[in-house]
């Protein structure tokens, strides 16, 4: 990088200490693993060699951290919410990832996954996307790294999600509608897998969550970590303390992991909050952890619906984002060793919180972090006690969901 | 009937051999078209066991096992079905891990030794995770055949066909099932290099489409197991008899290439 850049917000980006790599064969307790065709095999071997290499090496991270900084924006600040937090009777911090380049944390784990393509030596990059979010983040990143970009989005998703179909092809990445199985954000990661197993010795499967087969899992959370080192920091600057209470969303979980690795170490509960659609109750949810059992998918043991046979179900959320029926693998395995809770927030309390942080504090939430506002409003006082310090990560901002959400409303308003 | 002494007998009476790939529960009747692909001279049978989400099947085994699916196939009913079998040849399953550790690879092991099945194919559990179930397996005298793919190093191939039972399942490309127009020519490069590696007899599998191709592939493998070719022609509605025409083709361009 030239070195005429400046960074955003005056202050560069200083990556935190690598994290803790996962045990023998890609294990976090009994979660995770390399559950793949062989052809994938060697692939996935120079993956976990180039990376290990590249997070050691200086210069690598002295590359990803100038472009955190002058590319991405970073770092984001958190913001105390002083109205909401006298509204709720809990003091309210956000950390801001909705005010990255591309509007979602998912800038930061693919800036990170173009470095490591980059230095393979392939040109091409595949990904998978739900509502769109990390293939527009692949999108734009391999636009920035010259590099060849197809995505895999399901069918029903590229029919409700117009707008980042084509932000992505204005990127020049080629979107293909996956008319496979549900035709939703599973259906294109198998497709992705399907395409990666033809065409690995020159292509890169950038995918956008901490899943998939082991090295995908540590080297996501090591990407997004970043989040979480902030934010702890910046914590002990503004409290002097960390928070009583980290609360994050999760689908795949990869703000979450961000986020809580920051803090794992320390005294703070963490609170992961998974989709609850149209109610636990309903079978119609995404909550993996809270009615998954484990499985393989995708390459990794972690915990996904399922039925009695082991056939994966379809998730349901209203947030396209959370709309997968599984969970990374590490946080199947904080969720077993009890160091983090798994709560849900259904359709209807996730609308509640794009409301409520809209109306108090000016600022448009995503619909998927719009569920952990949702459940900290009616966790207080039970859940979460008053008087209790909160940081919430906004992983992204409402915008994309602006035109969902108003019709929604509309219709609920008739 | 034990899969590998078969195949090798097969093999040492001067046969070319040819496994054909049923999707277990396509059909009312699919048993009947193990029964007519039997007949037509297979050497052994592979039953498909549908997963909901197969990466490495190509669109035409997708649609087959969705079709299975919706008609309600189960583990446990294709199971049921496959003990009705008496062939006289041995028969392995297909499937996705995640049914074998959802039920338990030790009461999965015993579900097919129940049900006289073989042996067992499963492409997305390679060596590195293959222990559990292989200790279940080999306790249930099921044989796990092993995958081994054109980009496989030659340490891994070594592997690979020291663990295998059953045969060595060479993929004949990289990629995922389905037909294709030609023989990839990485199909008897990792032919010859699992020949070198192993004395079991050595299968090529994936886009092996037509009875040339069959042939040609013969040339260095040992046979071939034919999967998207069928089940076209049965989600055309070809049924048992069209099974049996399509199986009978290979087999005779197996038997004319020696």
């Amino acid at each position: 990088m030239t070195d005429l850049n400046v960074p955003a917000r005056g202050r560069p980006v200083v990556l935190g200490a690598p994290g803790p790599e996962p045990t023998v064969r890609g294990r976090f307790e009994d979660f995770g693993g390399q559950f793949v065709p062989e052809t994938l095999i060697p692939a996935l071997e120079e993956l976990e060699r180039e990376f290990r290499a590249a997070w050691a090496s200086d210069e690598f991270r002295a590359e990803f951290a100038d472009l955190l900084t002058s590319y991405a924006g970073r770092p984001t600040p958190i913001t105390e919410c002083h109205n909401l937090s006298e509204r709720l009777g809990v003091r309210v911090i956000l950390k801001r990832e909705d005010l990255t380049h591309t509007g979602s944390h998912k800038i930061n784990n693919v800036l990170g996954q173009a470095l490591l393509t980059k230095r393979m030596g392939k040109q091409r990059v595949i990904a998978e996307t739900g509502a769109g979010q990390h293939g527009v983040a692949t999108a734009t990143a391999c636009a920035l790294f010259g590099l060849d970009c197809t995505v895999f989005m399901g069918a029903v998703d590229v029919e409700r999600q117009a707008l980042n179909v084509w932000r992505m092809q204005l990127l020049g990445a080629e979107v293909v509608p996956v008319q496979s199985g549900s035709r939703t954000l599973k259906d294109a990661v198998n497709d992705a897998l399907r395409d990666w197993v033809a065409t690995v010795e020159s292509t890169h499967y950038c995918i956008g969550s901490v899943v998939g087969p082991h090295p995908y899992p540590w080297i996501v959370r090591e990407f997004q970590r970043v989040v979480g080192d902030e934010a702890r920091a910046q914590c002990l600057a503004a409290l002097g303390a960390d928070p009583d209470v980290v609360v994050a969303c999760v689908g795949g979980g990869s703000n979450a992991i961000g986020t809580f690795t920051g803090f794992v170490d320390g005294p703070a509960r963490l609170i992961g909050v998974e989709a609850g659609g149209l109610g636990i109750e309903s079978g119609r949810h995404g909550a993996s952890v809270a009615r998954g059992v484990p499985g393989i998918l995708h390459g990794a043991r972690s915990l996904f619906l399922q039925d009695e046979a082991g056939q994966i179900l379809e998730a349901h959320s209203i947030s396209a984002g959370l709309d997968y029926p599984g969970v990374g693998p590490e946080h199947a395995a904080l969720a077993a060793i009890g160091r983090a809770e798994y709560v849900s927030a259904t359709d209807d309390v996730a609308l509640e919180g794009f409301r409520l942080l809209s109306v108090c504090e000016g600022i448009v939430p995503a619909l998927e972090p719009a569920h952990a506002i949702g459940w900290l409003a009616r966790a207080v006082g039970d859940e979460v006690p008053l008087g209790s310090t909160v940081l919430v990560t906004l992983s992204g901002r409402g915008d994309k969901d602006a035109a969902q959400v108003a019709e929604i409303l509309r219709q609920r308003d008739a | 009937m034990n899969l590998e002494s078969h195949l090798r007998a097969r093999r040492e009476a001067g046969a070319r051999l040819l496994v054909p790939y049923v999707t277990g529960g396509l059909g009312h009747d699919w048993t009947d078209v193990v029964r007519a692909v039997v007949d037509a001279g297979a050497d052994a049978v592979e039953i498909g066991i549908p997963f909901s989400d197969p990466v490495m099947d190509g669109p035409t085994i997708q649609a087959a096992s969705q079709r299975a699916l919706d008609a309600g196939a189960t583990p446990t009913s294709i199971l049921a079905d496959a003990r009705t079998l008496d062939v006289g040849i041995p028969l392995a399953v297909m499937t996705y891990c995640n049914l074998v550790f959802h039920a338990g690879c030790v009461r999965f092991a015993e579900a097919l030794r129940d049900a006289g099945i073989a042996g067992a194919i499963l492409p997305d559990l390679p060596l590195g995770e293959i222990g559990e179930w292989a200790d279940a397996a080999d306790a249930a005298d099921v044989e796990t055949v092993m995958l081994a793919a054109p980009n496989t190093t030659d340490e891994r191939l070594a592997a690979i066909c020291a663990r295998s039972r059953g045969f060595v399942y060479g993929v004949s490309l990289m990629g995922i099932t389905g037909e294709r127009a030609s023989l990839a020519d990485s199909a008897t490069r990792i032919a010859s290099r699992a020949k070198a590696a192993t004395d079991l007899p050595v299968l090529l599998g994936v886009g092996i489409s037509t009875p040339e191709q069959a042939a040609e592939a013969s040339t260095v493998a040992d046979g071939v197991v034919v999967g998207s070719a069928l089940i076209a022609r049965l989600l055309e509605g070809g049924g048992p008899a069209g099974a049996h025409e399509l199986i009978a083709s290979f087999r005779a361009a197996l038997d004319a290439s020696d």
